[in-house]
């Protein structure tokens, strides 16, 4: 038994995606990151210092503390403290769960969209296929930060201003699905249409199975690597695009500060040289994404998928 | 060449209508419109008449029709927030990222190419390398936080150059610019290099990527069997099978840009048509947002024909045979 | 038959190609030796992967990388051209060796006219002005049989068919009217009725202008048709090399008689076609001894362990211990009969 899980640790220790992982010092480090940064928001709850969230905890004579190795830095509070006395390294693993999560639920619906319209739109070709498909084109033009943010205004239309803020992060996270389905879509339709002539899928007919669930069963795995691709560059891409709402003021409410939102704040102070307060979620938010992009890199290499 | 311009025209009048039977939803669906136009304390039969007098009531595809007409007459109502027409309000805005979006285009357009085509050519040099490190860090960088960084260090810490505004600009009739004072260029400066680098890092790795596999083609090897010299291989065969893509994905590009002059615009309180249209979403100003839509539509629909234009210069296979078309 | 020259214009010595990889070398061309003597067309035949195109991209200097010549000599009539720099190697080929590619279809720049290519490639290689460079593009076009070659030669490659595209492609190659050409698959792609024109026109070329050829290919009717000598390639190394009928009808190799089995053109007097059991190894899975023991009917105990070098065996070589006087050992497989493949 042992033996066995160990032969395939080994397979997988030996097999060529997992060689080129270990050959560049760089995506380990990056996956590495990654991981960290992962617990650290599921954790963060338990190993921050404070609760940024928690007004009671939080003292306005700590304001505008720089970090512990500056001069008039206290070591209590490790990155400073912003105008409001929170502690800034609280404040940051807060907002890194808040962006993780967002990205993770909008590529998340952005795929499960995607590939449902994909599947649907090569399964059924002719005119259902054609509206689909130029829809996706003329999506394609505009920039999802362009989409999102029209999909914002239109929820704010919708909600009203006022219950904005309650329902916030549910908009974000379908503004940011809704501008990321297209590729998803492309890849999954272009391999049912090679799949759907196949004969096991005229079987599937016969005995009476519904296609589209034979379909989604052998398109699946399928198209797995392409997906996997797609998504860890859109996982980076959308934690880039809920930054950009939230700092520009559409995203997250100030009540639940995402990175994005700690930094616009942070912007208002940064005339006054009080630097730490936009930089230091600026460097976690660099650090999160630059990581994610160097693995989406390296499996986009070690897969090699045909993307379109 | 006229059939190929006349399908393409065509296509693009497709995608401008349906960009705009989407704005057109926005002004039906999203908020009353009579609300924009009357007082809350206004009684009901007289918001009746206005509707009947407007042609609210009239079936969709009239209305849909009527908008239409008055969106190529440069006719889409008035601001709810600024109560003025929108076109004036977003005309008023349109000299500011056009210069900004022109300057910065011509920043990633130039070094992305530049860039590109040299690390496409010698992936070995250590030049490259640190492109391609320098890229990754562009792409992984929000655009927020290039401009926030810049102001930082050329503002904040350093002082050279001014954080926000346009400078002072010279009026030519309708239109403003800011090309011909220092402060107006100073002011330039930050914010097109913003705008800039993001699609610079993007149009490099393309460009890089596209390099690469031509590279690998068989005609560059056949190429080389016949002993033509590397300068005749990379810059006379290689490049100009690039160009192809590369047109198009920087017509895309330069597309984006005008769009991604939003955040540029808001980081560096840049007088445009972007911190005017986050303006509008924050204050749910349907009109002016559903004219800035059909606007940017209008944007990549006439850049999408020029790419097809030069495409037809680059690509003989596209002027012998029309009927495959694409590429 | 030509006659036998002085000096051969192509002389291989020991080519080792090898090529990198995380799982250890692998030896791709193993100790291969040559000689193409002017005017001769010598056909190299193989299964894909044998080593033959790399042999050929290893004399025009164009191995991808990772790939590199790791031993041995190349000479060009008597000049080594294995350690010019690129630049160097750069005016040998085009000018002194000639080359034909697989793909017509691919190997012309769809970018610009056939003119173009041609009157670039002829002044590399030949001081002539533009008018000069034009003429002569039209004058090889017609030697090519390009018919209406003064209007064609302003056409894109797209718009000729595929046999015309190889013409174009050989036009090429002879620009600078090279001593060599090193046409590697060069039928292959094309439909069969065009294949034996092409074949036609490379011979026809060859003898005109006296050019000799390295027919690189895995088709033996190709080669019985065109070829003056034949070198037979087996994972990597030659197997039997002679002059081309007696290697067809008096295979020496026990593998170059199990191909010529296989093919119904040359092979059995009957008709009667065999095949040779198993497949050629990856290069990775090379056994010791003679690399064809695996499969080989005549096997002896010597095989597995010892490897023949090229050995006299009539009026060809053949790397096969059967022509060593101390000869294979004891066998290890009773003779069998190979069983016949099914043929209408």
């Amino acid at each position: 038994m042992t033996s066995r899980v160990g032969a395939t640790l080994h397979k997988i220790w030996d097999s060529d995606v997992a060689y080129s992982f270990r050959r560049s010092p760089v995506v380990v480090v990056a996956g590495v990151t990654t991981l960290l940064l992962f617990l650290i928001a599921i954790f963060a709850p338990l190993i921050s210092p404070f609760d940024p969230l928690d007004l009671a905890t939080i003292d306005l004579t700590n304001g505008l503390l720089p970090p512990a190795w500056h001069p008039d830095g206290n070591p209590e509070f490790v990155l400073g403290t912003d105008e409001q006395g929170r502690d800034m390294l609280s404040a940051i693993f807060y907002g890194l769960r808040l962006s993780l999560f967002v990205g993770f639920v909008s590529v998340l619906f952005a795929m499960a969209l995607g590939i449902t319209l994909g599947l649907i739109s090569g399964y059924a070709g002719g005119s259902v296929d054609a509206v689909i498909m130029r829809a996706a084109d003329v999506q394609l033009t505009f920039p999802a930060i362009l989409v999102a943010l029209l999909i914002n205004g239109i929820a704010r239309g919708i909600i009203g201003n006022e219950r904005f803020d309650e329902l916030a992060i549910i908009v974000v996270i379908l503004a940011i699905g809704l501008s990321f389905w297209v590729q998803y879509a492309r890849t999954v339709r272009g391999s049912v249409l090679v799949e759907k002539n196949k004969e096991y899928v005229q079987a599937a007919k016969v005995i009476g199975l519904h296609p589209l669930l034979i379909l989604f069963r052998h398109i699946l795995p399928n198209v797995m690597g392409p997906v996997l691709v797609i998504a860890t560059i859109n996982l980076a891409l959308a934690i880039i695009t809920e930054a950009t709402l939230s700092f520009l003021g559409v995203g997250l409410p100030a009540t639940t500060p995402s990175l994005g939102r700690l930094i616009e704040e942070g912007n208002r102070m940064l005339q006054e040289g009080k630097w730490w307060i936009a930089i230091m979620p600026s460097i976690a938010l660099v650090i999160l994404v630059l990581s994610v992009n160097l693995l989406g890199d390296w499996l986009r290499d070690a897969l090699n998928p045909k993307l379109r | 060449m006229l059939a190929f311009i006349i399908r393409r025209l065509f296509q693009g009048i497709i995608v401008m209508l349906a960009v705009g039977l989407v704005a057109f939803s926005l002004f039906n669906f999203v908020g009353d419109p009579i609300n924009s136009l009357v007082g809350i304390d206004t009684p009901l039969d007289e918001r009746e008449k206005l509707r009947e007098q407007l042609g609210l009531n009239d079936p969709f595809p009239i209305q849909f029709g009527r908008f239409v007409l008055n969106g190529v007459q440069g006719n889409f109502g008035l601001s709810y927030r600024m109560s003025e027409p929108v076109m004036r309000v977003i005309g008023s805005r349109l000299p500011a990222t056009v210069e900004l979006s022109l300057v910065a285009a011509i920043i990633a357009l130039v070094l992305g190419v530049g860039m590109g085509v040299f690390t496409g050519l010698y992936p070995r040099a250590a030049l490259s390398r640190i492109f391609l490190t320098v890229s990754l860090i562009g792409v992984s960088l929000p655009t927020f936080l290039t401009g926030i960084l810049l102001i930082l260090v050329f503002a904040v810490w350093l002082g050279v150059l001014p954080s926000f505004g346009r400078g002072d600009v010279v009026s030519f009739g309708a239109w403003t610019s800011g090309f011909f004072t220092s402060t107006g260029l100073r002011a330039l400066i930050l914010p097109a290099v913003t705008l800039g680098l993001f699609q610079l890092t993007l149009i490099m790795r393309l460009v890089r990527s596209e390099m690469l596999e031509v590279m690998r083609t068989d005609y560059i090897k056949f190429a080389r069997a016949r002993g033509l010299t590397d300068r005749a291989i990379n810059f006379g065969h290689a490049l100009k099978n690039t160009l192809v893509p590369v047109i198009t994905i920087t017509g895309l590009q330069l597309g984006a840009i005008i769009a991604f002059s939003i955040i540029t615009e808001t980081v560096f309180s840049w007088p445009g048509m972007g911190q005017l249209f986050i303006q509008s979403v924050q204050s749910v100003d349907i009109p002016v947002m559903a004219t800035y839509l059909v606007l940017i539509a209008l944007f990549f629909v006439v850049i999408n024909l020029c790419v097809d234009l030069l495409y037809y210069a680059v690509d003989p296979r596209l002027r012998f045979d029309g009927s495959k078309g694409g590429h | 038959m030509n006659a036998i020259p002085n000096q051969p214009l192509l002389e291989v010595r020991n080519l080792r190609v090898e090529f990198p990889t995380r799982r250890g070398t692998l030896l791709a061309v193993d100790d291969v030796s040559f000689h193409i003597a002017p005017g001769e067309v010598l056909g190299v035949v193989g299964e894909s992967g044998a080593g033959k195109s790399l042999t050929g991209a290893a004399i025009i200097g164009l191995l991808e990388p990772p790939g590199r010549v790791a031993g041995g000599e190349i000479l060009l009539a008597g000049r080594r051209i294995d350690q010019l720099s690129y630049d160097e190697m750069r005016k040998v080929r085009g000018a002194q060796i000639g080359a034909i590619f697989q793909d017509p279809l691919t190997s012309l720049n769809p970018l610009y006219t056939v003119g173009r290519q041609l009157i670039e490639t002829i002044q590399t290689h030949v001081k002539l002005t533009a008018q000069q460079a034009r003429t002569r593009a039209i004058d090889l076009l017609k030697e090519v049989g390009i018919p209406a070659a003064e209007q064609r030669i302003d056409h894109y490659p797209h718009q000729f068919s595929g046999g015309m595209r190889q013409r174009v492609v050989i036009a090429l190659a002879l620009c600078a009217n090279p001593k060599l050409i090193i046409a590697d698959e060069p039928t292959t792609a094309l439909d069969v009725s065009i294949q034996a024109q092409i074949i036609a026109l490379i011979k026809r070329l060859c003898r005109e202008h006296g050019t000799a050829v390295m027919l690189v290919t895995h088709d033996m009717g190709v080669i019985a048709e065109t070829a003056d000598r034949v070198a037979v390639m087996y994972a990597g190394r030659i197997a039997e090399i002679g002059p081309v009928r007696e290697v067809v009808k008096n295979a020496r190799h026990p593998y170059t008689s199990g191909l010529m089995g296989s093919i119904p053109s040359v092979g059995g007097e009957q008709g009667k076609l065999t095949q040779i059991e198993g497949s050629m190894p990856r290069l990775t899975e090379i056994p010791p001894g003679c690399a064809f023991n695996p499969r080989c009917p005549e096997a002896g105990e010597r095989c597995v362990v010892e490897r023949p070098d090229l050995l006299p065996a009539g009026r060809s070589s053949a790397a096969c211990w059967l022509y060593d006087a101390a000869g294979v050992g004891r066998k290890l497989r009773q003779p069998q009969t190979v069983p016949e493949a099914v043929n209408g």
